[in-house]
């Protein structure tokens, strides 16, 4: 199973593992092990040293044998520790789920009252049950548990309202179940998981908690002796007969080690994110693995050239080619439009140029990218943190994820301003104010003071083209900038682009999949499947008459305003995975054109009229009309 | 012609910023008072932008969320208890986000049987005979019964949500944004099952979007929703061709069409109104090129010559 091959690549946990196992088996069988009954005094051999003659661990204050003692505390300890731990997650899990799925009123009575609880410090408040109920295991057991349902309660709630709140819950609903069958056979199941981590994470404690009572004389009654009393026993023999505490101190580390190593490594494993490969460290550029030649700067006034680039995702064993040598480039004051659908490979072309795909697993393993003449890929940190932002700027789709939300518009567009260029503050805030004009934000020396989460969809967006502004930079890529918003905010958001563009002699790389929005505002446009380009040329002449299958077949499945009602025509299947693509052409199994010789061998983009160019071998011809 | 669904005044106002013992900061009207109706075997297409209340008005129609005014008939039965279940057998979700709107610790199958099991207490085999037939219907594998929402791409879990609420054997759908979180070329596979369904099964379509071509591509009749309130009900093929409200001109004119020159159709300053401090009168009124002072009064929804609905004082001319 994936998860304990997880749990076993994090050494430590796996150690902490194995010591559990031991721990809990010997403290299993120490009823059939042949040891002196633990209770049983005898004053004549009292304080005798470890590995003599009967007691391989010596014997306490009483004469008693310590290793009896420690085995059948071990177990004492174990067994209050893991009642007290399955107690407070039960408990507290039910309390939180109740809380979180009926929310409201409900919510709000419970949640106060965990909140009262947590409010008083940990063992302090243990003490205080035990002082009402009475000194004992059993009470000890039920403190431990009660202090800990507070901790489980928040967990649970938390994780409940999230999963409330996904679209299945309410199909559960539509299905006609009821609220406890829902809670049981639709929440459950999505919360045990985080029980399980809890729990993995809070034993140990519960076990040092309830040592703690003990150790204060609240917990086990004597004769009976938990790894806590234990040592609460020895203290007064500390400096004379040290290895009587040291016995079960030794014991209490060990338990509590183990648990806590072994907790951490379950809550790793146990997360999504570790599976992805995205807990490592990223590194501050995208690596650059680069097979064969690097490609020369091409002469032809191009500000950015990007020149076979190949981008992969290596995930264990797999090898996924999102980028498998695409080749584009931009003029200043040009807009070049790269559509595509999802998964084609828009995005990690983009965030190649500044090598800003997350490695591991993202490595760039050919090609070139070109600015200005000099090679972007493989060229220093330190170098390309100079760049982005200041000569090459981005445009997220969500502008959420690239502004703080704790942080004022403003603050980030002076950061902005002077992480490239020393500034003067009151200087770089009349310079953010103007940047937020420029993208046409209505009384902008008042919103400058305004948090993200304080504006709409669309002024967020405008702030992200403001913040890419900043620095003046000469190229801007802009990944679905506008593909979250409004119809209405998206033709004031592109049209914004557009001035931009003719005003600055910007260049921009406009990342889509609406064929709207290119015709509208690129010179170019460029069309990708499966990683690769399969189309490029001038936006007018390959919208009128598109070549490849592919282009041709995309834009007959979009319907157009103003087509009134219409069947439409699909294409038949999915875009193949990219790290199974299939010999020839990516398109072959959905292309109504396929011949044999498509899927022989690679097919290359070749010319195909005046600036254009296609990959197939059978393109739509290329009428006069249409150029 | 018999209506399937009719709603009469049908209105939602959210409680925002709600305190224990104390009144609520703030009261949000989501749904205006909305009067609709939809005849059997019609398609009734719902725009309008993020925030205008088109996915609360949905699942007020499911029982998912109580109205605070209004009623709503479902065949001639008025049904307004907010229980999903009573409703479940009439009238039936498409969830937006195909993945989420499936349990990912659920089989497929176990997800299937649910409707049949709960909503019509059938046995096991005539939910395993059940399936097969809706699964025919939707072109799915049944091998895949036995798989995990995850194994699934989002054409394919579409499909599978589209199964779920066939199971169900309700006559009318609510497709809120079916096919938004879909991949275009997948999309079009899905707008035509959608459509073959309906007439296979003789179904009546509440098809909720934000994507006006898609809309106009599948709808019989359009509703165009601005601030929580219908503003212009008409026929698909004349909403957005000749847009009688001012609110659906603009929209019109904002979608990007291949073959039209990129403008802005509206000044940039133009801020929506707010929902915690709407406005007075007409909500649209602050953006509208043609208000004037009548525009204080809130337009009622008017029917015109030609048999569309408009909530204007001044509307275009066709
Ligand atoms: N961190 C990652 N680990 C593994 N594979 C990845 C990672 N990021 C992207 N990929 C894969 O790379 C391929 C291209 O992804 P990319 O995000 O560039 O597509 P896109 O065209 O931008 O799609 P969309 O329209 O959905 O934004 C996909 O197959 C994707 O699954
Ligand atoms: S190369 Fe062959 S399979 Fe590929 S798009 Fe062209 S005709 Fe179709
Ligand atoms: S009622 Fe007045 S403000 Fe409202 S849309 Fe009509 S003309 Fe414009
Ligand atoms: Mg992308």
């Amino acid at each position: 199973m994936s998860f304990l091959r997880l749990l076993a690549r994090n050494r430590l946990a796996l150690a902490g593992l194995i010591v559990m196992v031991c721990v809990v088996v010997l403290a299993l069988i120490t009823p059939l092990l042949p040891l002196a009954d633990p209770n049983v005094t005898n004053t004549a051999d009292r304080f005798q040293r470890p590995f003599t003659e009967g007691a391989a661990l010596g014997t306490d204050h009483l004469g008693r044998d310590l290793l009896s003692r420690l085995l059948h505390g071990t177990r004492l300890s174990l067994a209050v520790g893991f009642a007290a731990a399955v107690i407070a997650a039960t408990l507290g899990a039910a309390i939180g789920i109740v809380a979180g799925f009926y929310g409201g009123r409900t919510d709000n009575i419970i949640m106060r009252g965990v909140d009262m609880l947590m409010a008083f410090p940990y063992i302090l408040l243990a003490l205080a049950i035990v002082a009402a109920l009475g000194p004992g295991l059993l009470n000890a057991l039920i403190a431990v548990a009660a202090v800990n349902i507070p901790f489980f309660a928040r967990n649970i709630r938390g994780v409940t309202v999230g999963i409330v709140h996904k679209e299945f819950v309410d199909a559960a609903r539509l299905s006609g179940m009821s609220d406890l069958r829902i809670i049981v056979t639709e929440v459950l199941p999505n919360v045990i998981p985080v029980i399980v981590i809890a729990m993995s994470t809070t034993v140990g404690w519960m076990i040092l908690e309830t040592a703690g009572l003990s150790f204060l004389g609240l917990g086990s009654q004597p004769p009976v002796a938990d790894l806590g009393s234990m040592l609460g026993e020895a203290r007064s023999a500390l400096i004379t007969n040290p290895h009587t505490s040291v016995v079960p101190g030794t014991m209490i580390l060990i338990i509590v080690m183990a648990i806590n190593l072994l907790g951490d490594g379950v809550r790793d494993a146990l997360d999504p994110r570790l599976k992805s490969g995205a807990l490592n460290r990223p590194m501050p550029t995208t690596l650059v693995d680069r097979k064969g030649p690097v490609p020369q700067p091409k002469e032809g006034g191009a500000l950015l050239s990007i020149d076979g680039l190949k981008t992969e995702f290596h995930v264990k064993d797999r090898v996924y080619k999102a980028v498998g040598g695409v080749t584009l480039s931009v003029r200043p004051g040009e807009c070049l439009g790269l559509i595509g659908e999802s998964g084609s490979g828009k995005s990690v072309t983009a965030l190649s140029v500044m090598g800003l795909v997350a490695s591991p697993p993202g490595v760039i393993t050919g090609g070139a990218v070109h600015f200005e003449g000099q090679d972007l890929v493989g060229a220093p940190y330190a170098h390309l943190r100079k760049m982005r932002g200041d000569r090459v700027a981005y445009i997220f789709q969500d502008p959420l994820a690239t502004l703080h939300p704790l942080y004022t518009v403003g603050d980030q567009l002076i950061e902005a301003v002077q992480s490239h260029h020393a500034t003067p503050k009151s200087e770089a805030r009349a310079h953010a104010i103007d940047l937020l004009k420029s993208v046409r934000i209505p009384n902008a020396e008042k919103r400058i003071d305004s948090y993200p989460h304080e504006m709409s969809g669309g002024m967020r967006q405008r702030v992200g083209i403001a913040m890419a502004l900043a620095n003046d930079p000469d190229v801007i890529i802009a990944d679905e900038p506008t593909t979250a918003l409004d119809v209405t905010v998206q033709a004031q958001i592109l049209s914004l682009l557009d001035d931009l563009r003719r005003e600055r002699g910007l260049a921009i790389v406009f990342i889509t999949h609406d064929f709207g929005v290119v015709a509208q505002l690129c010179d170019r446009v460029a069309v990708m499947y499966a990683g690769r380009i399969v189309e490029e040329g001038p936006t007018d002449a390959i919208l009128n008459a598109p070549s490849h299958p592919y282009t041709s077949r995309l834009m007959a499945c979009v319907p157009e305003l103003g087509g009134g009602r219409r069947e439409l025509a699909a294409i038949p299947g999915l875009p193949p995975v990219v790290d199974r693509l299939p010999e020839g052409c990516a398109f072959a199994d959905r292309c109504h054109k396929a011949q044999e010789a498509c899927r022989r061998g690679e097919i290359e983009l070749v010319d195909n009229g005046p600036s254009r160019t296609v990959r197939c071998i059978a393109p739509e011809p290329v009428t006069e009309a249409a150029q | 012609m018999t209506l399937a669904l009719k709603l009469t005044d049908l209105a939602k106002t959210f409680e925002v910023g709600k305190r224990l013992l104390r009144p609520p900061k703030a009261l949000v009207r989501a749904v205006q008072p909305v009067t609709l109706s939809v005849e059997k075997g019609e398609t009734l297409g719902i725009v309008g932008e993020s925030g205008c209340g088109k996915s609360t008005l949905a699942r007020m129609l499911v029982g998912l969320l109580e109205p605070s005014g209004g009623t709503i008939e479902i065949e001639g039965e008025p049904l307004n208890t907010a229980d999903p279940a009573e409703f479940g057998k009439r009238i039936q979700y498409v969830f937006q986000d195909p993945i989420s709107s499936l349990n990912p610790r659920k089989t497929i199958r176990q997800i299937m049987e649910a409707p049949l099991r709960h909503l019509h207490g059938m046995d096991r085999e005539a939910r395993a005979r059940r399936i097969s037939e809706i699964f025919a219907s939707v072109n799915l594998r049944e091998e895949f019964l036995d798989r995990y929402p995850h194994e699934f791409s989002g054409g394919q879990a579409q499909r599978i949500g589209i199964a779920r609420a066939l199971a169900a054997d309700a006559r009318i759908l609510i497709l809120d944004e079916p096919v938004s979180a879909l991949d275009v070329s997948v999309q079009a596979q899905v707008l035509n099952l959608l459509r073959d369904l309906k007439s296979e099964f003789d179904l009546t379509y509440l098809f909720i979007s934000h994507d006006l071509a898609v809309v106009e591509a599948v709808s019989d009749r359009v509703a165009v929703l601005y601030f929580g309130a219908v503003v212009e009900v008409g026929r698909a093929e004349d909403v957005f061709a000749r847009p009688r409200h001012p609110y659906t001109k603009l929209l019109a004119e904002s979608a990007p069409v291949v073959g039209r020159k990129l403008s802005a159709p509206e000044g940039r300053e133009t801020e929506l109104p707010d929902p915690m401090n709407p406005p007075k009168g007409c909500a649209f009124r602050a953006r509208c090129p043609r208000a004037s002072g009548q525009c204080e009064e809130v337009p009622p929804l008017k029917r015109t010559p030609e048999g569309s609905y408009v909530a204007c004082f001044h509307p275009l001319e066709t």
